[in-house]
């Protein structure tokens, strides 16, 4: 098989020609990270798919959005359930800028308080947490100034 | 910018001082009428009649009018109104807003809410800060000072609000030392702790009251509630370990006082309540002059 053949079976997943690619987000996390950046508003093309071998993660999934392009705030949401994620931005089909994401100082909305007794599970109230440790993470919640620690994150 | 009270840890040292100078010409002279003309929200959504009574005398003495309910029986929170609307309702009417709440976190989320001040009368578990003015109150008025205090906390000081915020109080003074009389299951948590150990501040684990008391300058007691332990005869092993007996406080210091929370169940014996180094009683008295310095310093009155 020639290698073009190779790397074009390798890709799956059809290039774009401006935007973003979030690489190496955990497969079982993909519809979450669709979730929390909102992506079911957006217009342009989305090419989407779960289940692809990596090294890194065992089973990755990856996001390819046309004309898309996030601001830091926007896109470190995404580093509580996608920590090692890699955004490609795409200028004319070529890569011209890659980054990764980063865990926020402030966690506002997206995840839920684990203290059952918290005003914030038992009236509307959006979530807001200060991020203690960012490896392991742990949230404390501005409200109940309880911990949220990363093995007990529901995200909302 | 409004000026709340939700959190001891809201506050800084000058905070804390300034409220507890306020608190002793409170004590001098109680009645002064700087709320005349205000009114002022209690509510309590879960009952809690001695911090209610001290709360309502404080307002009274100091002249304001009173409004609210005591239980959330009584009021429209039956109906399936939520916090956030009961807060934005009754901040239209009142100049200051106290308020008591089972849930965690519901006073500085009211907070956020309310056009007007709220002090938090106790939110769940989570935070009274209020109580912890008047217990650090009590020790200055005892000791004469916050510094070099050798405080014996005993009891559940794994559940207990108090023992925590006090022990965030204390530790913004001069060379304190904790002294933690606990069951295993029931002992001060890591977290505070390792803020202790990060401050350089010196503390002691213990788990019966023995001799080591006769170092004290307060012992404050908490309750051993039968409910915090997973297991019935844990809690029958230890229930009898945590009771102060007057026989116990023969060679502790004559500067030492005793401080509980209130109510108390069995951990002090009445037999302690005739001996002067008992202080439970005028602790809950300072509460009132306590809860008056707190609204004439959120309310800029003094």
């Amino acid at each position: 098989m020639p290698d073009s053949l190779k790397k074009k079976l390798k890709l799956k997943v059809s290039a774009i020609n401006n935007g973003t690619v979030i690489d190496h987000i955990p497969s079982e996390n993909l519809f979450k990270v669709i979730s929390i950046l909102g992506l079911q508003n957006v217009k342009t093309q989305i090419t989407f798919g779960a289940n692809f071998e990596s090294e890194k993660l065992g089973s990755k999934a990856i996001i390819k959005l046309s004309d898309v392009f996030f601001e830091d705030d926007e896109i470190n949401k995404i580093s509580l359930i996608a920590r090692n994620a890699k955004l490609n931005i795409i200028r004319d089909y070529e890569v011209v800028e890659k980054r990764v994401v980063e865990v926020p100082d402030k966690v506002i909305g997206i995840v839920k308080c684990f203290n059952p007794k918290c005003i914030t599970n038992n009236e509307e109230i959006t979530t807001y947490f200060n991020v203690i440790s960012k490896n392991p993470l742990d949230l404390k919640c501005k409200y109940c100034e309880k911990i949220t620690h990363e093995d007990q994150m529901v995200i909302k | 910018m409004k000026k709340d009270l939700i959190s001891i840890t809201d506050y800084s040292k000058e905070d804390y001082l300034r409220i507890l100078e306020l608190a002793a010409d409170f004590e001098k002279n109680p009645n002064q009428r700087l709320l005349d003309g205000k009114v002022v929200a209690s509510l309590f959504f879960e009952p809690s009649t001695r911090t209610r009574l001290s709360f309502e005398t404080a307002i009274n003495r100091l002249g304001g009018r009173i409004i609210g309910f005591s239980d959330a029986g009584s009021s429209s929170v039956s109906k399936g109104e939520t916090l956030h609307d009961t807060i934005r309702m009754v901040s239209n009417y009142v100049d200051l807003i106290v308020m008591r709440h089972p849930l965690e976190g519901s006073s500085r989320y009211a907070a956020e809410v309310a056009s007007v001040p709220v002090i938090n009368a106790g939110d769940g578990a989570n935070q009274h800060p209020t109580q912890t003015l008047l217990d650090m109150y009590s020790i200055l008025k005892t000791q004469g000072t916050l510094d070099n205090i050798n405080i014996f906390m005993v009891g559940d000081l794994k559940y207990g609000r108090t023992v925590h915020s006090l022990l965030m109080a204390m530790s913004q003074f001069e060379n304190p030392v904790f002294n933690f009389i606990a069951p295993e299951e029931l002992a001060m948590p890591e977290e505070y702790k390792l803020f202790l150990k990060e401050k350089g501040i010196r503390y002691f684990e213990h788990t019966e009251i023995n001799d080591n008391i006769n170092h004290a300058d307060i012992i404050y007691m908490t309750r051993v509630q039968k409910e915090r332990f997973m297991d019935p005869i844990e809690y029958e092993k230890v229930k009898n370990v945590y009771i102060l007996r007057n026989s116990m406080l023969e060679n502790t210091k004559p500067n030492m006082r005793i401080l509980h929370p209130l109510p108390r169940i069995n951990e002090i014996h009445p037999d302690v309540d005739n001996n002067e180094k008992a202080y439970y009683f005028e602790q809950a008295r300072n509460g009132v002059f306590t809860r008056q310095a707190i609204i004439a310093h959120i309310l800029n009155l003094k």
